[in-house]
């Protein structure tokens, strides 16, 4: 068994003292010691997207993330948006297009699509396309999750 | 913070708006519950060893190291479990491997612990000792003479239809109509090909897996990822010979189903755990475990001959097809079935006969996938058609019309359809795509360009279903019909339809999750079929409890049952005058003066039959009443790269008659979605076997498209041919945006590069040296 660590992590702005294997992928911290259960796994691998996260402001994919590497780094997942605009907008094309399916995949496509939004002025499909190709969904097709995006960057940059 | 729904403050007409799927709101805050998510007081998890053999007698276990590993709460292997056996079709499927082992990687042993890591840990230090049997790997070596035999006692498997199994034939299915073999003589034209589609696998983002807990009464509650908590209650009870009424099961939020969680995966095993060491138990299955042990979409081996007449009418088709089952039959037996009622397609052809085999193999098991062997044998047949159009140069489009079936035709086997929307779908694509102008973009360099077209049907099926809708004491409507919704928002649409027979907003209709204590029964959310079937029944039962407010009414305002009508947002009140009561109101007077709660209720099973006997004949037919049919006509454009003979996906046209969009925006996510589907399919998707061993069980190893590889735009196009006893017309739409979907891009594919790909997946590879032959051929036509 490994050894277990003091880790001490901020997740959306709250501070945690939790005990942890040194080797705990950061996913495993947040679902199995912190309960914070929007990141999903979907392959642990890093290619499906469905547990990306903000590790400082950049989106990561949280299973290939080791929990210790996050020490004095803010985390925020999608439960950590309460007051943000962007997200508020990201959410509401969301429903309203019809981009939510299983919703398995819509929190890390949401941290994604946060984090497209940025850059300052209106976001093209084809950068949507990059910034989200590493985001499985296999629901929708994309095609309403990329209009969601460009619907909510427009929104924002008007 | 909450998301507010704007949508939902629709009343009157809610049925064909675009509403907002109820449970967006909780999935785009992160809120949503998935198996996985769930947590119970004491609760454990659980691991499987997977078989090292592909075929093998289990000679002896040796638990002894795992009991003693940290954590270890309880070992589980075929010992303890007793001879009860599940299956859709042929009940041939023990909770774990018991005696023998038929596929690599099937699960043969289990381990409880405290966490999920020392579960698999500890799992490992299991050994089994075997003795070691030749694998059968394909149909065709099942087939052979003195091939060794996966299941012994076939014979006395209980079937639910005349499978005709024997030695590793599973089952076998023959249609017919008319005279095939004297027709060709009358053709003036005949196109005869082989087809083969690989295996592709489901590949929902959440992989499976279960929770269930014992309480003190022995009795078990089971939540897992599931498309019928039905189908789960009966494949736990049949595998572990539980007596129905000792399990619960419930559902969370599901990540997607495709078919794969339609039957059963590990919820058998996590039953048995808990029944085994008497606390919760967690199992949920990595990716790879996704990959290897559930199931996928069957490789198909397709012969098919279509014959014409010189003015493009269609006279006959024989299709025979080989499906590889892999150990367990599975829902397999009906893909079979399905794919020869289908394989005639949309079409009047008098002259039929479609025939096919079904044969164990040391694989894992094929099974349920989104269009249930109707993609693969579309796949066959509409290149055909493109084939003859080709030969007497009619334009594949008029062709189609030419032969297509109208209202009133009879499906193949003879029930007829009420409701067929396939000329509009084919004006549609052929308007919205400017077909006539195809292929007249200015060419890019280095670039092939094509379109294709290609058409298909669907059931809306079939089997048992049910709907309690209540009218709670403040005049609200709770729903129950035991509907999964997997997550493409049958809830909503259920409510929808609800709510607008009731004629109250939709925010006043709670549905409830599916319950085996207190739903009816539901086959389950398959078969494109909870819109249609389920929806009559919420129709059915809203209705219902539209008679009785009534009659509580007339007593309340004193007048006749026939002078009321309901009224937007939830009254009920007297034709021609002012008078009315809210809902409440009379909800209160059923509850606490006269009467008693007001129930409404509707069960009902599909009632046509499949068969006509006096128009043709049928062997082995797993399903004999079936389903309404949908129609769909996809039109593809893509561009080939001649360097490397990369095919992509440029625009396509996707038309769907759906009878009745419920909700359209819902409809044209399943026309979008199920298009991409397709195309992985189509275009690279594909589980590979390295003798008995699937050599690409990752997201790594396994490419499902991305964002990247979608076309730059999917037109989703609703028609509406509306079913007679459809809710408000509707039929589904989950799996008549899919079918047509490969044959459409491989008929493109051949437009632009000139080779017909017989084969799928059409991989970069393969389109190049298509392209390369198709050059010679036409270089040495030319010489």
């Amino acid at each position: 068994m490994a050894d277990r660590e003091k880790l001490n992590l901020t997740v959306n702005s709250d501070n945690a003292t939790v005990d942890a294997d040194a080797g705990a992928t950061l996913l495993t911290v947040l679902r199995d010691e912190l309960r914070i259960l929007s990141p999903k796994r979907g392959c642990n691998q890093g290619v499906c997207g469905s547990c990306t996260v903000l590790i400082d402001g950049t989106p990561q994919r949280s299973c290939l993330t080791l929990a210790v590497t996050c020490e004095g780094k803010p985390v925020q997942t999608v439960d950590g948006f309460d007051a943000d605009t962007k997200m508020a907008l990201l959410r509401d094309q969301f429903q309203q297009n019809g981009a939510v399916q299983c919703g398995f995949c819509t929190s890390g496509m949401l941290i994604s699509a946060w984090h497209l939004l940025q850059e300052d002025g209106a976001l093209s499909r084809e950068d949507i396309n990059a910034g989200l190709s590493g985001n499985l969904c296999r629901c929708t097709g994309y095609q309403k999750i990329v209009d969601s995006v460009a619907a909510a960057s427009k929104e924002a940059s008007s | 913070m909450t998301v507010e729904n704007s949508k939902t403050g629709v009343t009157a007409g809610v049925v064909g708006h675009p509403v907002a799927k109820l449970d967006s709101g909780e999935k785009v805050m992160g809120r949503s519950e998935y198996i996985a998510d769930l947590y119970r007081p004491n609760m454990v998890h659980g691991a499987v060893l997977g078989s090292a053999h592909a075929h093998a007698r289990i000679v002896s276990y040796d638990t002894s190291e795992a009991e003693k590993a940290p954590g270890v709460v309880a070992v589980l292997t075929g010992d303890d479990v007793g001879e009860g056996r599940m299956g859709a079709f042929i009940k041939d499927e023990h909770a774990i491997a018991k005696g023998k082992v038929l596929y690599l990687g099937e699960p043969v042993a289990a381990v409880v612990a405290e966490t999920e890591e020392q579960a698999r840990s500890a799992v490992r230090l299991i050994k089994v000792e075997y003795e070691e049997l030749d694998a059968v790997l394909s149909p065709e070596a099942g087939l052979a003479k003195d091939a060794p035999i996966l299941h012994e006692n076939l014979d006395d498997y209980f079937k639910v239809f005349d499978t005709g199994s024997a030695g590793n034939l599973a089952s076998r299915t023959v249609f017919e109509e008319g005279d095939v073999e004297a027709a060709w003589e009358s053709c003036d034209v005949i196109v005869e090909g082989e087809y083969t589609t690989e295996p592709q696998a489901h590949v929902a983002i959440e992989p499976c897996g279960a929770l269930a807990e014992v309480d003190a009464g022995g009795r078990v509650t089971l939540w897992s990822a599931n498309q019928s908590v039905f189908r789960v209650q009966a494949n736990v009870c049949e595998s572990l010979s539980l007596p129905m009424t000792r399990l619960r099961c419930l559902t969370p939020r599901v990540g997607a189903g495709f078919g794969n969680k339609m039957e059963a995966h590990v919820q058998p095993i996590t039953v048995a755990l808990t029944l085994k060491c008497g606390r919760p138990v967690k199992l949920i299955l990595t990716r790879e475990e996704d990959f290897e042990i559930v199931r996928a979409r069957h490789p198909f081996k397709i012969r098919m001959k279509t014959g014409a007449k010189k003015d493009g009418t269609l006279i006959a088709r024989k299709c025979e097809v080989l499906l590889d089952c892999g150990a367990f039959a599975d829902d397999s037996p009906g893909v079979l079935g399905y794919s020869l009622l289908m394989a005639r397609g949309p079409y009047r052809i008098a002259n039929v006969r479609s025939e096919g085999k079904l044969v164990y193999t040391n694989k894992m098991r094929f099974g349920a996938y989104r269009g249930f062997g109707n993609p693969q044998v579309t796949f066959a047949g509409e290149q055909q058609i493109d084939d003859i159009a080709e030969q007497l140069n009619i334009d594949p489009i008029k062709l189609r019309r030419k032969n297509m079936t109208h209202e009133g035709d009879p499906w193949f086997l003879g029930q007829e359809v009420r409701s067929n929307g396939l000329k509009q779908c084919l004006d549609e694509v052929e308007a919205r795509s400017n077909w006539k102008k195809r292929n007249q973009a200015a060419q890019r360099p280095g670039v092939k360009r094509g379109t294709g077209i290609a058409v298909a049907a669907h059931i809306s099926g079939l089997l048992g279903t049910g709907a309690i809708v209540r009218m709670l004491e403040d005049g609200s409507i709770s729903l129950n019909t035991g509907a999964t919704d997997i997550g493409q928002g049958s809830d909503t649409v259920l409510a929808q339809i609800c709510a607008e027979t009731l004629k109250v907003p939709l925010e006043n209709v709670f549905v409830s999750s599916p319950d085996t204590d207190g739903s009816p029964y539901n086959w389950g959310t398959t078969a494109s079929r909870v819109t249609y079937t389920t929806g009559r029944a919420v129709a059915a039962a809203s209705a219902d409890v539209e008679k009785q407010v009534k009659e509580h009414a007339a007593q309340m305002l004193d007048c006749d049952i026939g002078d009321l009508e309901l009224r937007d947002g939830g009254r009920v009140g007297i034709v021609g005058s002012n008078t009315d009561l809210p809902f409440f109101a009379v909800s209160a007077h059923a509850h606490w003066a006269v009467g008693g709660p007001l129930v409404g209720t509707s069960t009902l099973v599909f009632e046509r039959d499949t068969l006509d006997p006096k128009r043709a004949v049928a062997q082995g037919l797993p399903f004999p009443r079936i389903g309404v049919m949908s129609f769909s006509a996809v039109v593809t454009e893509v561009e080939v790269d001649e360097v490397t003979g990369q095919a992509r996906v440029v625009e396509a046209w996707s038309a769907a008659d759906v009878g009745r969009a419920i909700n359209p925006q819902l409809v044209e996510v399943q026309l979008e979605g199920g298009f991409l589907q397709g195309m992985g399919f189509a275009l690279y998707e594909e589980m590979v076997w390295d003798g008995a061993r699937l050599a690409n069980p990752s997201l790594m190893d396994y490419k499902i498209p991305t964002t990247r590889d979608a076309p730059g735009v999917v037109h989703p196009i609703i028609v509406e041919a509306p079913e007679p006893d459809g809710p408000f017309g509707a039929k589904g739409a989950g799996e008549i945006c899919i079918n047509a979907v490969p044959a459409s891009i491989a008929n493109a594919v051949e437009d632009a590069t000139g080779f017909r790909h017989r084969s799928l997946p059409m991989t970069s590879e393969r389109v190049l040296r298509g392209m390369m032959s198709a050059d010679k051929t036409s270089g040495e036509e030319a010489s």
